[in-house]
C-alpha cells in the first residue's frame, strides 16, 4: 500500500523548486542523527515534515537554519548552494524559524520584538512611533490586531507566532519553518494559523511545517516527507494519501510474520495490581482508563503529543492527576509526588533522559542507588560496599558498558544511560515499573536487551506500562494496549486485538471501537 | 569529561607553592614552638585565623553544590556574636547556653534563607540579600549601636583557649569540618545534595526531597556562620555590629570556588574547601610575615581570585590551547 | 512615550511607597515636604544614585556587579593623590572616570569572553579597587583644590549630574538599539543570540557602562566630602543593588526601568532622613526597614511573575 504513496511525481500544481537538501548526512556521538537525508521545498507549498521522536526532523532542520552544519550533503536555495553558519546567517539567507516556544522576549513590547536588532531611527534615537507604525502594519496584514507598545508576555502564544511571522516576512523571509506551533494553540487559533499560512503560500513562499496533529497536518500540507531513524522513507503529495499510509510511515510497519507472531507469554491469571479509572488532568490528558495485573504489561500507543508522557507522569505523581481514580491493589490512592509513588514501589524511566533522567556528573553507582537511597531516607545510607555490590550486579545483569562503576554517567552512551536509569528502578525493587520511551535514541542492541530485560521482569512478577513509540515494540510486549490521540484515550485492545493494523487505525481514526 | 586534573590538585599545588615560597623566603615561617603547653608559630596562625572562614565555607560549600549561594553569612556572624556578647554581659550566661543559643539563632537564620529559596522558589542570591542588607541592622539593633566589650573568661576562652597545644577556633573547626563530613558522607545527604545540584528535575523524579536538601544546606551554613561568629567576636573581646565577619560571606564563596566545587553546583569537596580556606590565610600571613605592607593583600587576592576563575573557565582554556597550538 | 507602559507595575507600586513615605512623613515633621529637604535628599543621594544606575544596567543584562562600592572609595583616594600632586581638578575627575570605565570594560570583557562568573568577577574587581585605593593611601586624604570646593559646595551640581546621566541613561535603555540589546540579553540570552544581536559586545558595554557610572559616583562622593577615603562606599554594592530591586528590577535581568531605580535610591534616602529626623529613632532601623522593603519586592516581583509559570 505504502508503496503506491511513494509517489515521486512532481503534481501539476507546484511552483519551482526553492530549497534542495541532498543527502544530509548529520552523526552525533553515539548516534547518526540523519542519515543521506533529501528534501525539497517548493516556492507555494505548505510541506509538512513527519517522524517521531528521534526521526531526525529536528536536526534536519537545525542543518537547515544554521544550528548544525551537516557532516555531508548539499543545500541549494535557488540552485545556488548555500551553507548557513549561524541562525542569523539562514535569517539573512532568507530561512526564517518561528519556534513552538517562540524564541522571543516576552519582558519587551510587540513592536520591540518586531525591529529588535533593526530599529528605525530618528534624529540619533529609536523612533518608536515608527517603530509602533510598522509592528501594527505587519500584524494588520496577518489580522492580528494588538497594541504594538504592549508587553509580548501579555499576549497568547498564539498571538506571539504571529509577532515572530511578521518578524520574519519584514525579514524578507522566503522560507518560513513553523516547528510544531499548533502544540499550544486552541482550535480557533489554529484556524488562524493555517489561514495566514495559506495566504502566505499564494504569495510564494515555501512553508516548512512541523506539527504531529494528523488532522492539521491533512488540513493545510500540500506534501509530506516522512522521516524515520534517520532516514527519508517517503515523500508524497497530500492529496490521495490516507492517514493510515501516513501513519504506517511514520510507525515504520514493515510486515514481517515472525514480527507479527510474537506475542508475550500470557500472565497467570491474577487480579490487577493497578487500574486506572477515567484518570485525568486538566489540560494535560484525559480518560486514561487500563488494569494491569502482576506479569503482565501495558502499553501506551499514540502519536507524539498524543499524551503519552502525560499519561506516565501522571500515574507516577509527576502531575497531579485530578479527575478519575487510580487503585492499587484494589485501594484507592492518590500518587502526590515521585517520593510518594516510589514508597508505593511505582518506578518511572522518564521520556527525556537528559533532562529528568540522569544526574550527569555523578557516577554510575550513585545514580544506580539514587532512587534506592531516596526510598531509605538520608540517614541510613546504603554502606559503599552495598551500593557497589548494587551497582556492581546491574551492570553485569543490564550489560552496562562501562569500565566501572565510579565513572561519570555523562560520559556513557545513550543506551548505556537508559539502562543505568533502568538499573536505578530496579534497584529501587519496584512492583509497577512506567517505561516511557525506554528504547528511543539508542542503538538496536541495546533495544532488543531492554526487550528481553522486560520479559524476564515480567516473569519476577512486575507490572509495566510501556510507552514506545515502535509499533512493533508495543506488540511484542504488551497485553493490552491503551491507545491516546489528541491528549485522550480512544481505545483499548486487549488479547487478540493488539495487532499493529489495529492499533494504526485507531490513532489514524479510522478503527475506533464500539 | 575529566580530561584535566581535578580542581582541587590544582588547588593543594597551589597551596604547596606558597607553602615552597615561604619555605625559601621566609625566615621562621616553619618553626613552631612550645611555649605553655601551647605551639606557637605562623603556621599556627594560619590554621588559627582561617577557622572562621573554613566553618562557614563548610555550610557554603553544601549550598553552592545546590545551585545556590548564601550571602548572609557575615549578617549572621554579626547577629551571633552580638547575641552572645550581650548573653555574657547582661545575663552572665554561661559558655554552653551561650553556645546553644547563639547556634540556635544562627540555625533559625539558616532555616529562613533556605526557606525562602526551597519553599517560596527565590533566587538564592536575592532570598539571601534580604539577610544581608537587614542582618546587620538587626545586630545593632540588639547592641543598640554599641560595640559591646566583655571580659567573660568563658567565651573569651572560644578563641584565646587552646586544646592540646592547638588554639581552641582550629579544634572547633576540626570539629565542625568532622561533623559536616560525616553528614555529608555517612549519611545519604552528600549525595543528595550533589544529586540535586547537578540535575535537579532528575533528583526530584528520583524521589529525592529536594526541598527538604536545599532547607538542610542552608541551615548548615547558618549553623557554621554562628559559630564562626562566636570565634571572632571571642578574638577581639567585643561584639562590633558593624564590622564584625564583614565580607566573610565572599572570603567564604572563595574558599569554596578555589578549593574546586564549581559555582553551578553538583559536585563538591570539603577537603577542597579547607585548602581554599588555607589559601586565602596562608597569602595574608605571607603577605604580613613577609613586611609587604598590609594594604596588598586585597589586591593579592583580587588576583588570586581572577587566576581561579580563569583557570577553571574551559572558555579561558580553549582559548590558551588554541593560541598554543596555533604557535 | 509609549515604551514606558511595559510591565511597569512595581515601579508604580514603588512610586506609591515613596509618595507614602513622603507624606507620612510630611504629615509628621513640619519641615519635610520642603523643596530644599528633596534637593538635599538627590544632593545626599547622588553618588548612590549614579553607582545604582549602572548597577541597574548590568543588572537588566542578567549580570551583577559588585564592584560599585569599592569604586567610590578608589576614585576618591585616585583624585586626592592626583591633585595633591598638582594635576588640576579637572583632569583628575577625566582621568578617574577613565580609569573607571576601563576597569568596568576589563570584567566585562573576562565575563563576555571567558564566561566567567560575574559574580566573581567583579568581586575581584572589588578587592582589586578597593586594595589599590588602600595601596595609595591607607589614611583619608584631604582635598582642597578649588573647582572641588565650589562643586562641593554647590546645591544644584550633584542632583545636576545624577539628573543628567539618568536621563542619559533612559536615552540609552529607551531610545539606542544598545538599550534594547540590553533588556533581550538579559530578558532571553539565547533568544538574543537568535535574533542576531550582538550579545558579547552587549556585556562588556554594560559593565563599561556601570564602571563610568560608579567612577562619576566617587568623582560626586569625592567633592561631596572633599576628601579620598579607601574605605568610602562600603556594603554600598548591596545598597545599589537593593535600590535596582525596590525600584521593579529583576535580578534575573530583563525587567527594570531607571526611573524605578531613582525611586529606589529616594525611598532609602527617604528613610534614612525620616530616621535623622526623629531623633529617638536608630540608625540601624534603616538597614531593617530596607530589607524588609526588599522582602516585599520581592514577593511583588514572585507575584508578578506568577503568570509565567516555570515547572521546577
Amino acid at each position: 500500500m505504502a508503496e503506491d504513496a511513494l509517489n515521486r511525481d512532481r503534481p501539476a500544481d507546484s511552483g519551482p523548486e526553492l530549497l534542495r537538501m541532498r543527502g544530509i548526512r548529520k552523526e552525533f556521538p553515539g548516534v547518526l542523527a540523519l542519515d543521506g537525508v533529501d528534501f525539497t521545498l517548493r516556492a507555494g507549498e505548505i510541506h509538512a515534515l513527519m517522524g517521531e521522536n528521534g526521526a531526525g526532523k529536528s536536526t534536519l532542520i537545525k542543518v537547515l537554519t544554521g544550528v548544525h552544519a551537516p557532516d555531508s550533503g548539499t543545500i541549494e536555495l535557488d540552485g545556488r548552494p548555500i551553507r548557513p553558519r549561524s541562525a542569523h546567517d539562514a535569517v539573512a539567507l532568507g530561512i526564517s524559524t518561528v519556534y513552538q516556544e517562540v524564541n522571543l522576549v516576552p519582558y519587551l513590547s510587540v513592536a520591540e520584538n518586531f525591529v529588535l536588532g533593526r530599529e528605525p531611527r530618528r534624529l540619533g534615537r529609536i523612533d518608536w512611533r515608527e517603530a509602533n507604525r510598522r509592528a501594527a502594519e505587519a500584524l494588520a496584514r496577518l489580522e492580528v490586531r494588538v497594541d504594538p507598545a504592549s508587553s509580548l508576555g501579555s499576549h497568547s502564544l498564539a498571538v506571539q507566532q504571529m509577532v515572530a511571522i511578521a518578524r520574519a516576512l519584514d525579514q524578507n523571509a522566503r522560507i518560513l519553518v513553523l516547528d510544531e506551533p499548533t502544540s499550544s494553540l486552541d482550535a480557533r487559533e489554529v484556524e488562524r494559523l493555517f489561514e495566514v499560512m495559506r495566504r502566505l503560500r499564494a504569495e510564494g513562499l515555501g512553508i516548512l511545517f512541523v506539527s504531529h496533529f494528523l488532522d492539521q497536518v491533512f488540513a493545510v500540507s500540500d506534501r509530506f516527507t516522512v522521516l524515520r531513524n534517520g532516514r527519508l522513507v517517503g515523500e508524497l503529495p497530500a492529496r490521495g494519501t490516507t492517514r493510515l499510509q501516513l501513519v504506517s510511515l511514520m510507525l515504520g510497519r514493515e510486515v514481517d510474520e515472525e514480527t507479527l507472531a510474537k506475542r508475550p507469554e500470557p500472565a497467570a491469571p491474577a487480579p490487577p495490581m493497578v487500574e486506572a479509572r477515567a484518570l485525568g488532568r486538566r489540560g494535560s490528558v484525559e480518560g486514561l482508563g487500563f488494569s494491569v495485573a502482576p506479569g503482565e504489561t501495558v502499553g501506551l500507543a499514540g502519536l507524539l503529543g498524543s499524551g503519552r508522557t502525560e499519561s506516565a507522569r501522571l500515574l507516577f505523581g509527576a502531575d497531579r492527576a485530578d479527575r478519575g481514580e487510580l487503585r492499587l491493589d484494589g485501594r484507592r490512592v492518590r500518587v502526590r509526588s515521585p517520593r510518594h509513588a516510589l514508597r508505593l514501589r511505582f518506578g518511572f524511566c522518564p521520556e527525556d533522559r537528559k533532562s529528568s533522567g540522569i544526574v550527569p556528573n555523578l557516577s554510575v553507582r550513585e545514580n544506580i542507588v539514587l532512587a534506592l537511597q531516596a526510598r531509605r531516607g538520608w540517614l541510613r545510607r546504603l554502606s559503599l560496599r552495598r551500593q557497589r555490590e548494587i551497582a556492581d550486579r546491574f551492570i553485569r545483569a543490564l550489560g552496562i558498558a562501562t569500565p566501572d562503576a565510579e565513572k561519570p554517567v555523562g560520559t556513557l552512551s545513550g543506551g548505556n544511560q537508559q539502562k543505568v536509569i533502568l538499573a536505578r528502578w530496579l534497584a529501587s525493587e519496584p512492583r509497577f515499573l512506567i517505561l516511557d520511551e525506554p528504547t528511543r535514541g539508542i542503538d538496536v542492541g541495546s533495544k532488543a536487551e531492554i526487550e528481553r530485560l522486560m520479559a524476564d521482569l515480567r516473569k519476577e512478577g512486575l507490572a509495566i506500562l510501556f510507552v514506545s513509540s515502535e509499533l512493533e515494540e508495543v506488540v511484542r510486549n504488551c497485553h493490552r494496549v491503551c491507545v491516546l490521540r489528541d491528549r485522550r484515550q480512544v481505545g483499548l485492545l486487549e488479547g487478540d486485538r493488539v495487532d499493529a493494523g489495529a492499533i494504526l487505525r485507531t490513532i489514524a481514526g479510522g478503527g475506533e471501537d464500539a | 569529561m575529566r580530561r584535566s586534573l581535578h580542581p582541587t590538585v590544582w588547588a593543594f599545588l597551589a597551596w604547596l607553592l606558597l607553602l615552597a615560597v615561604n619555605l625559601a623566603f621566609t625566615p621562621g615561617f616553619f618553626s613552631v614552638e612550645v611555649r605553655d603547653g601551647r605551639f606557637y608559630g605562623s603556621l599556627i596562625d594560619v590554621l588559627n585565623h582561617s577557622s572562621p572562614v573554613l566553618l562557614a565555607a563548610l555550610g557554603m560549600t553544601l549550598v553552592i553544590a545546590t545551585k545556590g549561594v548564601d550571602l548572609s553569612v557575615g549578617s549572621v556572624v554579626a547577629i551571633s556574636g552580638a547575641v552572645a556578647a550581650l548573653m555574657v554581659t547582661k545575663g552572665q550566661a554561661p559558655l554552653p547556653t551561650v553556645v546553644a543559643v547563639s547556634v540556635g539563632v544562627g540555625l533559625a537564620l539558616g532555616l529562613w534563607n533556605g526557606l525562602l529559596v526551597s519553599v517560596f522558589g527565590i533566587q538564592p542570591m536575592v532570598a539571601t540579600l534580604v539577610l544581608m542588607v537587614s542582618g546587620r541592622g538587626i545586630a545593632q539593633l540588639l547592641t543598640d549601636g554599641q560595640i559591646i566589650t566583655f571580659q567573660d573568661p568563658g567565651l573569651a576562652s572560644v578563641a584565646g583557649g587552646s586544646l592540646l597545644g592547638l588554639p581552641n577556633p582550629v579544634v572547633v573547626a576540626a570539629c565542625g569540618l568532622a561533623v559536616v563530613a560525616a553528614l555529608a558522607r555517612w549519611t545519604a545527604f552528600g549525595t543528595m545534595v550533589e544529586a540535586v545540584g547537578d540535575n535537579e528535575r532528575a533528583a526530584h523524579l528520583a524521589g529525592v526531597p529536594t526541598r527538604w536538601v536545599k532547607l538542610g544546606a542552608y541551615a548548615v551554613c547558618g549553623v557554621g556562620s554562628a559559630i564562626a561568629g562566636l570565634i571572632v567576636c571571642s578574638y577581639t573581646k567585643a561584639a562590633d555590629a558593624n564590622n564584625a565577619g564583614l565580607y566573610l560571606e565572599l572570603d567564604a564563596i572563595l574558599a569554596v570556588v578555589a578549593g574546586g566545587t564549581a559555582m553551578t553546583g553538583g559536585r563538591f569537596t570539603l577537603v577542597g574547601t579547607v585548602v581554599g580556606a588555607l589559601i586565602l590565610q596562608t597569602l595574608t600571613t605571607t603577605i604580613l610575615t613577609k613586611g609587604v605592607p598590609v594594604q596588598w593583600t586585597l589586591v593579592v587576592k583580587a588576583v588570586a581570585v581572577l587566576a581561579v576563575c580563569l583557570l577553571q573557565s574551559d572558555q579561558f582554556r580553549r582559548t590558551v590551547l588554541a593560541r598554543r597550538l596555533a604557535a | 512615550m509609549k515604551a514606558f507602559r511595559r510591565s511597569n507595575l512595581p515601579v508604580w507600586a514603588t512610586l506609591a511607597v515613596f509618595v507614602l513615605a513622603v507624606t507620612a512623613a510630611s504629615l509628621r515633621y513640619e519641615h519635610f515636604f520642603s523643596f530644599d529637604v528633596f534637593l538635599n535628599l538627590l544632593r545626599d543621594n547622588a553618588f548612590l544614585g549614579l553607582a545604582a544606575i549602572g548597577v541597574t544596567f548590568v543588572i537588566l543584562s542578567g549580570g551583577i556587579d559588585l564592584s560599585v562600592g569599592a569604586m567610590i572609595g578608589f576614585v576618591g583616594v585616585f583624585c586626592a593623590t592626583l591633585m595633591n600632586a598638582g594635576v588640576p581638578g579637572w583632569a583628575a575627575i577625566a582621568l578617574a572616570v577613565a580609569l573607571g570605565t576601563l576597569v568596568g570594560l576589563g570584567m566585562g570583557s573576562l565575563v563576555a569572553f571567558f564566561d566567567l562568573p560575574p559574580f566573581l568577577v567583579t568581586l575581584a574587581g572589588m578587592f582589586l579597587l578597593r586594595g589599590m585605593a588602600l595601596v595609595i593611601s591607607m589614611e583619608a586624604l584631604r582635598i582642597d583644590d578649588p573647582l572641588f570646593q565650589a562643586l562641593g559646595h554647590s546645591k544644584w551640581v550633584a542632583p545636576g549630574l545624577l539628573l543628567a546621566v539618568l536621563l542619559l541613561g533612559v536615552y540609552l535603555a529607551n531610545f539606542r538599539p544598545f538599550g534594547r540589546a540590553v533588556y533581550a540579553v538579559g530578558g532571553n540570552e539565547q533568544s538574543a543570540l537568535l535574533m542576531g544581536l550582538p550579545v558579547r559586545r552587549t556585556k562588556v558595554l554594560v559593565y563599561a557602562l556601570s564602571g563610568f557610572c560608579s567612577s562619576l559616583g566617587g568623582v560626586v562622593f569625592a567633592f561631596y566630602t572633599l576628601s579620598g577615603n579607601a574605605n568610602s562606599g562600603m556594603t554600598l554594592e548591596l545598597d545599589a543593588i537593593a535600590a535596582a530591586v525596590i525600584g521593579g528590577t529583576l535580578l534575573t535581568g530583563g525587567v527594570g526601568h531607571l526611573f524605578g531605580t531613582l525611586l529606589g535610591v529616594l525611598i532609602l534616602g527617604t528613610i534614612q532622613t525620616v530616621i535623622s529626623f526623629e531623633g529617638t529613632l536608630s540608625s540601624w532601623w534603616t538597614r531593617i526597614a530596607v530589607g524588609l522593603l526588599l522582602l516585599a519586592f520581592i514577593g511583588l516581583q514572585k507575584l508578578f511573575q506568577a503568570g509565567r509559570s516555570e515547572t521546577p
